[in-house]
């Protein structure tokens, strides 16, 4: 490890400022605690993407949320993360704690469970987050149609993560010399999905896991390619990402979900970036059985949420950060989600 | 009659049968028996010291503990704490309708044992039974009694800089204990809650002069302690990742769930600050004891502005830590 931080010193050395970015929540969280963002050199700046799946869903998704939590027609069971994230209407904390039917789970499973155990209640699961988590939501629609579970439904948020990178990437305000790429999301994708960051943007990348010592390789491996001048694309986390990922997880979610244009939070809408269920699973699908829509889409009044999950704000520029908005007085989603970048900030680096 | 019915708690006939029959003889001592409205007690030398706690858990029983062993722990390790000898816990049970009898049975047999194992007789007690509700089927409150040895002074402002900081165990057994039945997460069968009563093991510490501050990382775990330290103190304090006792199952679960153990709740562990001087004699006393054999010194208070509890993490960087926000939960992949 020491080795690997020398050599990472030597050759960050004189090479000026590099911007890295990760695009995974769970790498923003683990750069913070395990103290390998403190220790690397001061020109190799880590810059957090759009990869915290509470905070990159659309402010129109969360008041639809909310919407059907408060009209008493459904039980809705969600990931804790959601539940504090304030819409127009307060939060489904807050609608839980007047009586609404909000039910906490871990994973869809659980909220499979529950509308199994209650087979009169309209069960609707806010079904958010990337490539890791689609499979099971693809799993689940499939057990509940097995099960004839007519009252279980999903109301699908779930994103993919190359169509928010190069959208992203398209503005041509966005500087970053490469990408530290998300392990868990790459176990499901494997490595070629990314081949056009290095071939067409000439960027930097390593997919790398979670450990301190994935960590340091990963950064490492960046600041090596680019002082070289040779992009590459590289995996140091081999033990778990094959090349051409996990086929079957990526087959079942196929089979379930079709890839459709969605709006992220203040990156708009974004071609081919969400997905939808197909026709044949509209039974499950909450949009159309409970003819929800999508409202418009916002920042809370004064969060910079939105610049945030792009990387053009840091959160202590931020006039809000450790001020007005906290871990227990959250304004914004980056500061209530745990893979939150604001949250990660707040509790970790936060020294003043 | 299997279940508890609300005639249970009237007052009436059912209610002294389900006391006499159930509960009574499972607690029986010399200070709960005569069944007054009240306990007696000799007046104790000293000062006396007052806590209450009240316990309303989901799984009612879970690897290494179960709701009653947890309501005697709780309040014995908040009069421990403050280094006071416990006399007493009250009890009071408050029942859901419905609830089996053989459960209350169960509970009250835990609580029993662990009342013997803590040497903490339960002197007094109330039962009550609500209507059916979520089926959580048994909650419980108690209260205990205490007396603080004459000279005996732990509180924060005694700390000073310099002073090092003890864990008497692996943090965050019990929290992964629970959320691992409650989410059947698999690790059942590895992880068992610490729950235990520490007034044994704190006894040993109470003659050395350099014990400050002794706590118990209950909900908000250790970084709840640490925390609270700061702010207490105005002191820094700096623990070294490599420092604390993990093992391989806390370490794994943890990882896996996305938690820090730091956050993790516990009903079994300490967290003591004490004098370097009086350290290791601490630490070697400690470790003597069954429930302190993975004791270790995990860290040391710094003078510093701002005030902050600091990580050093196993790699060597440093960063923040905070109390959690509420109770720990795993993300979303
Ligand atoms: S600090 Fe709070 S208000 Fe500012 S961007 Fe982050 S979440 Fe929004």
């Amino acid at each position: 490890m020491k080795a690997t931080l020398d050599a990472l010193q030597r050759d960050a050395e004189g090479l000026g400022e590099l911007r890295l970015m990760e695009v995974c929540g769970t790498h923003t969280v683990a750069l913070f605690r395990t103290g390998v963002r403190d220790l690397l050199p001061s020109n190799v700046r880590l810059i957090s993407g759009p990869g915290c799946p509470v905070c990159v869903t659309s402010q129109g998704y969360i008041d639809a949320a909310i919407e059907a939590a408060a009209s008493g027609e459904v039980t809705l069971c969600t990931y804790g993360d959601m539940l504090r994230v304030p819409g127009q209407r307060g939060s489904l904390e807050a609608l839980k704690a007047r009586g609404a039917r909000v039910v906490v789970c871990y994973s869809i499973r659980d909220a499979l469970k529950y509308a199994q155990a209650h087979p009169k209640e309209q069960v609707m699961f806010l079904a958010v987050g990337f490539e890791t988590t689609t499979p099971a939501s693809a799993l689940a629609v499939l057990e509940a149609a097995r099960l004839g579970l007519e009252r279980f439904t999903i109301l699908s948020g779930h994103k993919l993560v190359m169509p928010a990178i190069e959208a992203l990437l398209a503005d041509p305000q966005a500087d970053l010399h490469g990408f530290l790429l998300p392990g868990h999301v790459s176990v499901i994708l494997g490595a070629s999905p990314y081949r056009p960051l290095v071939d067409e943007h000439g960027l930097a990348c390593v997919i790398a896991g979670f450990e301190p010592q994935q960590l340091i390789d990963g950064v490492a491996r960046l600041v090596a390619q680019i002082k070289a001048g040779a992009p590459a694309l590289e995996n140091v986390y081999r033990a778990a990402v094959r090349p051409d990922g996990n086929p079957h997880a990526r087959a079942i979610t196929q089979q379930v979900f079709v890839a459709e244009d969605t709006e992220w939070r203040a990156m708009g809408v974004i071609p081919n970036s969400g997905l939808a269920l197909r026709d044949e699973y509209a039974h499950f699908d909450a949009f159309k059985r409970f003819s929800l829509s999508l409202g418009a889409d916002y920042d809370p009044p004064g969060c910079l949420c939105g610049q945030v999950i792009q990387g053009r704000v840091q959160p202590p520029q931020c006039p809000h950060f450790g001020k007005g908005c906290t871990l227990t007085q959250p304004i914004g989603p980056c500061m209530v989600s745990s893979e939150g970048t604001c949250a990660a900030w707040f509790k970790y680096a936060r020294r003043a | 009659m299997s279940q508890v019915l609300m005639a249970h708690g009237g007052g009436g006939e059912l209610t002294r049968q389900l006391l006499v029959e159930r509960v009574l003889p499972r607690l029986a001592n010399p200070l709960l028996n005569p069944l007054l409205d009240s306990a007696i007690l000799e007046r104790p030398s000293g000062r006396v010291c007052l806590t209450t706690d009240s316990f309303v858990v989901q799984p009612l029983f879970f690897p290494g503990g179960d709701i009653g062993r947890l309501a005697v722990c709780g309040t014995v390790n908040d009069l421990t704490c403050l280094g006071a000898r416990p006399l007493g816990l009250s009890l009071a049970l408050i029942l859901e309708e419905g609830l089996e009898l053989e459960t209350l049975e169960r509970v009250i047999d835990s609580l029993a044992r662990t009342a013997e194992e803590a040497g903490v007789p339960i002197i007094t007690g109330d039962t009550k039974v609500i209507e059916r509700q979520r089926g959580d089927g048994i909650l419980i409150n108690t209260t205990g009694i205490g007396v603080l040895p004459e000279g005996l002074d732990l509180r924060p402002a005694r700390i000073n800089a310099g002073d090092l900081v003890i864990l008497t165990g692996v943090p965050a057994e019990h929290g992964l204990a629970i959320l691992s039945v409650r989410e059947g997460l698999g690790f059942e069968t590895a992880l068992a809650s610490d729950a235990a009563p520490l007034n044994g093991l704190a006894a040993p510490l109470l003659a050395l002069p350099g014990l400050r501050f002794m706590r118990d990382p209950t909900r908000g775990g250790v970084a709840g302690v640490l925390a609270d330290l700061v702010e207490e103190t105005g002191l820094s304090v700096e623990i070294e990742e490599r420092a604390l006792p993990l093992s391989p199952i806390v370490r794994h679960a943890s990882e896996m769930l996305g938690l820090d153990p730091l956050n993790v709740a516990n009903e079994g562990k300490l967290v003591i600050v004490i004098a370097p001087a009086d350290a290791s004699t601490a630490l070697a006393r400690l470790r003597a004891h069954p429930l302190g054999r993975h004791a270790a010194i995990i860290g040391q208070i710094k003078p510093s502005t701002p005030p902050l509890a600091e990580l050093i993490t196993a790699i060597g960087g440093r960063r923040i830590i905070q109390r959690p926000m509420a109770e720990a939960t795993p993300r979303i992949c």
